[in-house]
C-alpha cells in the first residue's frame, strides 16, 4: 500500500537524532561528569530541549564555573538558531550514531554563535523565520491574518512537540490557490559546509513562466549548479534533506509543503560525498 | 464538473469543439460540408450547412435514445368464436391508440426518419397495473370505453392488450440532416438557436429551438426531447418586423434582432407555451447605430451593435425579460455567444479569435476582461501526430504535386516520425527562432481571403472557400513541424498560423469563473518550448519514483537514527494538552433550551501511547457551577446537525444512543464548528487508534443533511448470538455530500448526489472540513451538489374573494449552500398538480389531488428553490449520466471476481449496467443500456448475480441469466408486488431478497431457492422500515422510522436485525443504532465472517451477559 503524504509530515516531525553530550574536558567538575544520552528531535532547535543536558551537567560544577551553556562537534561550535537536523546532515550525518557533541560552559565563541538568553529568544527567531517565510509565500497574508493566540500555538506546538497542535494552525501557512499551482516564492535556504556564506537564499518561484512545476533540480541547477552531478560525472555532492535524499526531479512546492522545518522553511544541506 | 463542449465555426465553415478538459481545437471531421452556424446545448448540436438545411449531431452516450410505440388490439365476445376480432360497427378500430379513436395497425408505423432503426419486432406487453396478467396480456371489461380489470368476469364483453415496438435513434455524433416537412417549406435558413432546457424538466430533454429564414421570419421547432431529438415539426412564430438573427437562452429567454436595428423580446414563455405568445420591442442600445446581434442567458442579455460595439442589458430575468437598461463594454466583437451559467464568448473583429469573459459570476453578470482562447487547432501542433497524420492524408488526396510545401511536408513528418521513435527532440531547433519574428504578422495584413468581410459566410463564399481552405490544411500540416516552420511562412496564403473564427456556441459547455481551462496560456510562440518540455516532462511511473524515494528513505532513516536508540530520553516529555472555548448547549432539564457554557477537551497520551482524552461542559445550574463530561473514546460520534438558525452538532456515546438524547452543541460561527468538529474527530479516531482510509468492510451511511459516515464493524458484529451492540459502533465523517451511498467488500463504493450526479470513492478520507491531519491529500476532489428547498403556498377557497393566502410560511436557507435559483414553482409534487402547481383538498391538512372538485377548499402550491453546496471529499464524478440508484456486488470472503458487476438507474427510470468495473478501476468505462418497458427506480444485485429491481408502478422484477459472460442478463421476470402494497426499495445478499414498499413495510421473500431465483411469496417482517441493505453475509440492517428511546423518539434510525442465520433468514428481533436523522445505510462491504462461536463453560463465573438486546417494547418497529 501506497503511504500517504501525510506519513510524511509525521515522520518529518517525530525525526530523532540519538545524542550523547560529554562535557567538556576543560572544565571545572567537582567529580567526574558522566555522559548524557538524549533522542532529541530533528526540527526543534538545540538550546530548547536541552535543559535536562543542563540540569545534569551542573549536578557536577560548581556555580561560579558556569557561563552560558553552548555545544560543539568536532570542532565547529553548533549555532542553536538553525534546526537540530539541519546541524546533524551538515556536520555529523557521515558519521556513527550517537551523534557525540560537546558541551561547554565558558569561553563562549561570539563571533560564531547568537546569545541565547532564554527561550523567548529561540521563540522570537521561530516566529520570524515563519513570517519570513509567509512573506515569500503569500505576501504574508496568512501570517498577518493569525491572532496572536494562533502565533502561540505554533510555538507551543514546536516547544512541547506536540504534533497536531502544531499541524492544526500549520496547515493554513499551507495553502494556496489552486490556479497559482503553488507557493508565490519557496522559502528555502541551503546549506553548504565549505563556504564562509552562511547559505543561500534567493527569490524562486514553484513554477516555470510556462506552467510547469519546478524541480529540486531547477533550484539547484539556479542556485548551486555544481551540487548536481552531470552525466558521466562522479557525485561529489550529497543534497540532503531531513537525513534523507530527494530525487532531484521531486517537485519543489511538494518538498515545500512537506518537508519543510516547522519554521516553514526548506533546509537543503549540500555536503560532500565522504571518501573512503 | 464534467468535460463539455464549446462549439466554434471557422470563416472556412469548418465546425470545431474544445474541450473544457482539452488544450486544442478539435475539427469535427464527420462534417460532410462547411456549416455557417451551429448552436450547442449538453447533448447536441444542430447546426445549419451550407447546403440550406438543418443537420443535428446528437451526443453519442451510454442511453440510447429509444421511442416506444404502442397500440392496441380489441376484441369483442361474441357467441359463435368467443373472443374474436369481430367487433360491432360502433366499436373501435380492431387496432387503436388508447383512446379507441385512432385506428393504428401494426404495419402503419413508419421510422420518422433515416436516422432510425427498429430495435426488434412488435411483442405483447404482459404487464397490467403492476401485475403480470400471464394471459397473453388481455385486460377485461363490460364495453369499450370502460376499466379494465386483468380477470375475465361472467360479464366480459370486450378485451384488449396493448403491443409494443420500440425504435432507436442511430445516428449518433453524427450530422443528421433534419427531413424537410411536407408542406410549403420555409425558404432557407440563416440563424438558429437552441435552448429553453430549464423551462421545465418534462419531458427529458425538452429543447427549444428557433431558427430565422433569409426572409427574415421566424420558425419554431415543436415537440424536441430526449426521445424525439429531430423535433416534430416548424411552426411559424409572426412578428412584428424582419428578424435577421435570434437567441434563446437556457431558460425562459428569447431575443432577437430586427432589420432596423431594434431588438425584440419574447415575453408568455412558460412551462406550458414554450413558444411565447407576444414580443415586446426594446430600441438600440445606440441611438445612431442599430443592433446587429443579441446573445441571451439565463439572467443576462448581451448585444453588439453594427459599429461591433459590446452591450450589457442590466436589470433581466424571468419576471422582466426586457430588462432595464444598456451599459456599454469594453472590446469590439462580430459575434457574441452566451452559455450555461451565463458565461459569455465572443469572435473580436480585430484578430478574430474566441474570446471568454473572465469572472462573470452570479453577483457580477457583466464579467471582468476579456480574455483570448490561444489553444491551437488539432493539426497546428506537433505532437499530436496520429492528427498530424489524418490532416496530411486529405491534403494530400486533393493536391498531390499542386502545393509547394507538400513534397517538403512529407519529408517533414517523417522525420517527425524518426525523431519521436527515438525518443528525442526534432531536429532543426537551430530554426526556431525565425517563426517568433513571423508570427507578430497579424492576420490582415497578409490580405486576400481573410478579409473581415467574412463575417457571414454564405453559399458563394463557403464554395469559393474550399480552395483556401484544404490549401489552409496543407499549410496547418508544415506549421505542425518546427523544421519547416520557415518554409511555411514563405508561403502568402500561409497567414493562417491563427484560426480565425465566425460562430461560436458555449450552450453545451458547462464552465463556470471557478473552472480550471487550459485555454489560455498556449501561443505559437510557446510552441518550441511546450515541444521541449514535451520531451522532458516526467512520466506517471517517474513520479511515483520521487515519492517512492522519499517513503522509503524516510522509513531507512527512522531505522538507522532510531531503531537502535528507542531506549534513549526523549528531550521534550509530552504532557495534557486543553483546548477551550464557549459554545452553547441544549440543556438537559425542562423547559430545553440553548445556555452558554464553556466547553474545553483535554488531551493526554494514554498508558499504551494512544492518545485519549475527556471533554467538559460547564454550565449554570441555579447559580451553581456544574460540568457535564464525556471520555472522548466512549463517543460514537460527532454529527453536524440541521438547524436552521445555529451551527449545531451532536455528540453521542452509546448510553445517549440509548437515550436518544445526545449531547447538543452550538457554535458561534460554522467556522469554528468545524474547526472543534474537525478537533474532536481527530481525537476520537486517536483514542481508537484508527487512521486513515475506510477499510473495505466499512460501514456506510448518509445521514438527511448528506454528510457520510463510516464504521469499521468489528469482527463481532455479525456473531451469533452475542453480536456486539450497534450503539457502540463508532462512526467517523468523510468528506462530501451524497444521498445515496453504495460499496462492496472489494473496495469499491459509489455515491449518488442530491442532484443526482453519480461519484465514486477515491480511496481517501477526509475533506470537507477535515482539512490538515485527518485528510488524505492527493485524492481529495471538489464536490458540488444541488438540493432543493421548499415552501408551501397555501390558500383557502372564500366564496367572495376565491382562493386566497392564509399563510405563507419562508425557510431560512442552511448556511453553507449557494442559492442559484429563483423560487419556481415546482410541478412534480407526488399527487399531481394542476397547470399552475396547485393541488386541492377538501382541508389542511389532507392529501392533495392535482385537479379541483367540488369538495376542495383549500389549495396548495410548492415552490422549489435549488441552492448549489461546494465541499471536498474523497469523491470523483463519474459523468455523464444522473443516477437514481446503485448496487454493487456484495462479494463473499471467498469468491474472486475481477470485473464486479454494477448496476444503476438514471434519474429517469433507465436501467443500467456498469462495464469495467474493477479494485483498480472502480468508476468502470461505460454504461449497458438493459430495457425496461416502464422507468424503474430501485435496483439490487446479491452475491450470485441475481438482479431484482423495483418498477415505478411499485411492482418487482427479477432478472434472468445475469452472469460473467452475460452482465446483462437476458430477459425482465415480472415478480407480483404484496397484495395492495406498491414497493419502494430491494437489497439482495447472498441469497435474501428483501423490500421496503411505500407504506414502510418490510418484506423477505419467501422460497428462493438456486433453481427457482425468483421465490414463491412476500412475507411480512416488519412496519416503520424506511430503507434496507442486506449484506453479503445475509445480514440485514434497516433505516427505522420511530425508534423510542428513555429520552426521546427518533426517527430515520439505523437498526440490526438479530438472530439471522441461514436456517432462519429473517431474524428474530432488531437492535437499535445511531439516529435519528439518518437517511441511507449500506452493510454491503462487510463480508467478514463472526468468529466462530465459543460456548462459555457454564461453569466460569466470568461468562458474558447475556444478550444486550433492549426491550422490544420501547420501540415502534415491529418484530
Amino acid at each position: 500500500i501506497m503511504a500517504d503524504d501525510k506519513d510524511v509530515l509525521r515522520d518529518v516531525w517525530f525525526g530523532r537524532i540519538p545524542t550523547c553530550f560529554t562535557l567538556n574536558q576543560d572544565e571545572v567538575t567537582e567529580r567526574e561528569a558522566e555522559p548524557y544520552y538524549l533522542l532529541l528531535p530533528r526540527v526543534s532547535y538545540l538550546t530548547l530541549v536541552t535543559d535536562k543536558v543542563k540540569k545534569h551537567f551542573l549536578k557536577v560544577m560548581r556555580a561560579e564555573d558556569v557561563e552560558e551553556m553552548w555545544f560543539e562537534y568536532e570542532g565547529t561550535p553548533l549555532k542553536w538558531h538553525y534546526p537540530i537536523g539541519v546541524l546533524f546532515d551538515l556536520h555529523a550525518s557521515n558519521n556513527v550514531l550517537p551523534w557525540s557533541i560537546t558541551v561547554h560552559f565558558k569561553n563562549f565563541p561570539d563571533h560564531d554563535l547568537l546569545h541565547c538568553p532564554s527561550n523567548s529568544v529561540i521563540e522570537a527567531h521561530f516566529m520570524s523565520s515563519i513570517k519570513e517565510a509567509d512573506a515569500l509565500k503569500h505576501k504574508s497574508q496568512v501570517v498577518n491574518d493569525m491572532q496572536k493566540k494562533d502565533h502561540k500555538q505554533l510555538w507551543m506546538g514546536l516547544q512541547n512537540d506536540k504534533f497536531d497542535q502544531f499541524w492544526a494552525m500549520n496547515r493554513k501557512l499551507m495553502e494556496y490557490p489552486t490556479e497559482d499551482g503553488g507557493f508565490r516564492y519557496i522559502p528555502f535556504r541551503i546549506y553548504q559546509t565549505m563556504s564562509d556564506r552562511p547559505f543561500i537564499q534567493k527569490l524562486f518561484r514553484p513554477v516555470s513562466p510556462e506552467g510547469s512545476a519546478h524541480s529540486l533540480g531547477d533550484l539547484l541547477k539556479e542556485m548551486y549548479p555544481d551540487a548536481i552531478t552531470n552525466d558521466g560525472e562522479q557525485k561529489r555532492y550529497q543534497v540532503v534533506i531531513h537525513g534523507i535524499e530527494p530525487l532531484l526531479e521531486t517537485p519543489l512546492q511538494w518538498l515545500s509543503e512537506h518537508l519543510s522545518h516547522p519554521d516553514n522553511f526548506l533546509h537543503i544541506c549540500v555536503i560532500p560525498v565522504p571518501t573512503d | 464538473m464534467p468535460v463539455s463542449l464549446l462549439w466554434a465555426v471557422d470563416v472556412y465553415g469548418r465546425v470545431y469543439s474544445l474541450s473544457t478538459a482539452g488544450q486544442q481545437w478539435e475539427q469535427c471531421r464527420d462534417a460532410q460540408m462547411e456549416f455557417k452556424r451551429v448552436t450547442a446545448a449538453q447533448q447536441c448540436c444542430w447546426g445549419i450547412a451550407c447546403d440550406n438545411n438543418i443537420y443535428l449531431n446528437v451526443h453519442a452516450s451510454d442511453l440510447p435514445v429509444r421511442y416506444q410505440e404502442e397500440t392496441y388490439e380489441n376484441q369483442r365476445w361474441n357467441p359463435v368464436d368467443g373472443f374474436s376480432e369481430r367487433l360491432l360497427p360502433s366499436d373501435r378500430w380492431q387496432w387503436s391508440d388508447v383512446t379507441g379513436l385512432q385506428h393504428q395497425p401494426l404495419d402503419s408505423f413508419q421510422l420518422p426518419s433515416s436516422s432510425w432503426e427498429w430495435e426488434g419486432d412488435w411483442y405483447v406487453d404482459e404487464n397490467f397495473e403492476g401485475e403480470p396478467t400471464e394471459k397473453g396480456g388481455w385486460s377485461y371489461a363490460i364495453d369499450f370505453p370502460a376499466t379494465y380489470t386483468k380477470d375475465k368476469k361472467w360479464n366480459s364483453c370486450v378485451r384488449r392488450r396493448r403491443w409494443l415496438r420500440y425504435r432507436r435513434y442511430k445516428a449518433m455524433d453524427t450530422w443528421a440532416k433534419i427531413p424537410s416537412q411536407q408542406t410549403t417549406l420555409p425558404d432557407p435558413f440563416s440563424d438558429i438557436s437552441c435552448g429553453g432546457w430549464e423551462i421545465s424538466e418534462e419531458p427529458r430533454g425538452r429543447l427549444s429551438l428557433w431558427a430565422v429564414s433569409l426572409q427574415g421570419k421566424v420558425w419554431f421547432r415543436d415537440g424536441i426531447y430526449h426521445h424525439n431529438p429531430e423535433g416534430s415539426l416548424w411552426e411559424e412564430v409572426f412578428l412584428p418586423g424582419e428578424v435577421i438573427q435570434i437567441s434563446c437562452g437556457p431558460g425562459d429567454l428569447v431575443w432577437a434582432v430586427l432589420w432596423e436595428g431594434q431588438l425584440i423580446v419574447r415575453e408568455g414563455i412558460s412551462r406550458d407555451c414554450p413558444k411565447g405568445s407576444s414580443w415586446a420591442v426594446v430600441e438600440s442600445p445606440s441611438p445612431d447605430v442599430g443592433a446587429i446581434h443579441v446573445a441571451v442567458g439565463i439572467n443576462v442579455v448581451w448585444a453588439v451593435t453594427k459599429d461591433n460595439k459590446v452591450w450589457f442589458r442590466r436589470g433581466v430575468n424571468s419576471h422582466n425579460p426586457c430588462g432595464s437598461g444598456w451599459i456599454g463594454m469594453v472590446g469590439e466583437m462580430i459575434t457574441i455567444n452566451v452559455g450555461l451559467n451565463d458565461q459569455v464568448w465572443a469572435i473580436n473583429c480585430e484578430d478574430r479569435a474566441v474570446y471568454f469573459r473572465q469572472g462573470v459570476t452570479s453577483s457580477e453578470l457583466s464579467g471582468k476582461t476579456w480574455k483570448a482562447i490561444t489553444v491551437p487547432r488539432d493539426g497546428d501542433r506537433s505532437h499530436s501526430s496520429f492528427s498530424f497524420l489524418s490532416t496530411l492524408d486529405s491534403a494530400g488526396c486533393y493536391f498531390c504535386g499542386e502545393v509547394r510545401a507538400q513534397s517538403v511536408v512529407s519529408d517533414a513528418e517523417s522525420d517527425t516520425e524518426k525523431g519521436s521513435a527515438d525518443g528525442e527532440s526534432i531536429p532543426g531547433e537551430g530554426e526556431v527562432k525565425a517563426p517568433c519574428a513571423g508570427s507578430a504578422l497579424s492576420p490582415s495584413q497578409s490580405g486576400g481571403p481573410l478579409d473581415p468581410q467574412w463575417s457571414n459566410v454564405d453559399l458563394e463564399e463557403a464554395q469559393q472557400a474550399q480552395t483556401v481552405a484544404v490549401q489552409d490544411t496543407a499549410d496547418t500540416c508544415s506549421l505542425s513541424s518546427v523544421a519547416t516552420y520557415t518554409l511555411a511562412m514563405e508561403d502568402p496564403y500561409g497567414a493562417d498560423e491563427h484560426p480565425l473564427w465566425a460562430w461560436v456556441s458555449g450552450g453545451g459547455c458547462s464552465v463556470d469563473s471557478h473552472s480550471q481551462l487550459n485555454w489560455f496560456n498556449f501561443s505559437m510562440n510557446t510552441l518550441v518550448s511546450s515541444v521541449q518540455s514535451m520531451s522532458l516532462s516526467v512520466s506517471p511511473a517517474q513520479t511515483a519514483a520521487w515519492r517512492r524515494q522519499i517513503f522509503e528513505q524516510l522509513s531507512e532513516r527512522t531505522k538507522r537514527e532510531m531503531d537502535n536508540f528507542r531506549h534513549y530520553e526523549q528531550a521534550v516529555e509530552q504532557s495534557v494538552w486543553v483546548k477551550k472555548g464557549t459554545m452553547q448547549w441544549w440543556r438537559d432539564w425542562k423547559p430545553h433550551k440553548w445556555i452558554d457554557v464553556h466547553f474545553a477537551l483535554e488531551q493526554f497520551s494514554g498508558p499504551d501511547g494512544n492518545k485519549d482524552g475527556i471533554l467538559f461542559i460547564y454550565y449554570n445550574y441555579y447559580e451553581e457551577k456544574k460540568y457535564l463530561h464525556a471520555f472522548i473514546n466512549e463517543v460514537t460520534i460527532l454529527v453536524p446537525v440541521l438547524n436552521d438558525s445555529k451551527h449545531t452538532f451532536a455528540i453521542y456515546t452509546p448510553e445517549r444512543t440509548k437515550q436518544r438524547w445526545p449531547i447538543r452543541l452550538a457554535a458561534a460561527t460554522e467556522l469554528e464548528m468545524h474547526d472543534w468538529l474537525a478537533l474532536l474527530s481527530v481525537s476520537c479516531c486517536d483514542s481508537r487508534g484508527i487512521h486513515g482510509p475506510p477499510s473495505k468492510q466499512a460501514i456506510w451511511s448518509i445521514t438527511c443533511k448528506g454528510d457520510i459516515f463510516i464504521s469499521e464493524p468489528s469482527p463481532g458484529l455479525e456473531a451469533m448470538p452475542y453480536p456486539t451492540p450497534c450503539d457502540q459502533m463508532f462512526w467517523r465523517q468523510v468528506g462530501g455530500h451524497l444521498r445515496v451511498v453504495e460499496c462492496n467488500s472489494v473496495g469499491i463504493v459509489w455515491g449518488i448526489g442530491y442532484d443526482h450526479t453519480a461519484w465514486v470513492h477515491t480511496g481517501g478520507y477526509g475533506g470537507g472540513f477535515f482539512q490538515g491531519l485527518a485528510s488524505s491529500t492527493d485524492n481529495i476532489y471538489t464536490q458540488t451538489d444541488v438540493k432543493s428547498v421548499y415552501i408551501y403556498e397555501n390558500q383557502r377557497w372564500n366564496p367572495v374573494t376565491g382562493y386566497t393566502n392564509r399563510y405563507c410560511t419562508l425557510l431560512r436557507l442552511e448556511f453553507t449552500k449557494r442559492v442559484v435559483s429563483d423560487w419556481a414553482i415546482d410541478y412534480s409534487v407526488s399527487g399531481g398538480t394542476d397547470r399552475e402547481g396547485w393541488q386541492f383538498a377538501a382541508d389542511f391538512p389532507a392529501s392533495y389531488h392535482g385537479y379541483k372538485t367540488m369538495k376542495d377548499f383549500v389549495r396548495r402550491r410548492r415552490w422549489a428553490r435549488k441552492c448549489k453546496l461546494t465541499t471536498t471529499g474523497p469523491w470523483q464524478e463519474i459523468p455523464p449520466i444522473p443516477l437514481s440508484d446503485v448496487t454493487i456486488l456484495p462479494c463473499t470472503a471467498q469468491s474472486s471476481v475481477d470485473v464486479i458487476p454494477v448496476w444503476a438507474i438514471s434519474n429517469k427510470g433507465d436501467v443500467l449496467c456498469r462495464l469495467g468495473v474493477t479494485a483498480l478501476t472502480p468508476a468502470g468505462s461505460s454504461w449497458l443500456h438493459v430495457g425496461t418497458d416502464q422507468p424503474f427506480k430501485s435496483i439490487s444485485i446479491g452475491a450470485a448475480s441475481q438482479v431484482w429491481a423495483i418498477a415505478r408502478d411499485g411492482s418487482a422484477f427479477y432478472r434472468g441469466s445475469v452472469s460473467a459472460r452475460s452482465p446483462a442478463g437476458d430477459c425482465w421476470y415480472h415478480i407480483p408486488s404484496p397484495a395492495k402494497q406498491k414497493l419502494k426499495q430491494v437489497s439482495v445478499g447472498r441469497t435474501s431478497v428483501y423490500t421496503v414498499d411505500e407504506n414502510g413495510n418490510l418484506w423477505y421473500r419467501q422460497g428462493v431457492t438456486p433453481s427457482y431465483p425468483q421465490g414463491s411469496s412476500w412475507e411480512h417482517i416488519s412496519n416503520n422500515v424506511r430503507k434496507v441493505s442486506v449484506g453479503p453475509l445475509d445480514q440485514v440492517w434497516i433505516i427505522a422510522d420511530k425508534v423510542q428511546g428513555s429520552h426521546s423518539l427518533s426517527c430515520g434510525t439505523v437498526c440490526h436485525r438479530l438472530g439471522v442465520q441461514p436456517v432462519e433468514p429473517k431474524g428474530q428481533s432488531w437492535d437499535y443504532g445511531i439516529g435519528g436523522g439518518w437517511d441511507h445505510i449500506t452493510v454491503r462491504g462487510n463480508s467478514v465472517e463472526p468468529p466462530r462461536l465459543r460456548l462459555p463453560s457454564l461453569t466460569d463465573p466470568s461468562s458474558r451477559s447475556p444478550v444486550p438486546v433492549r426491550n422490544t417494547e420501547v420501540n415502534g418497529v415491529g418484530n
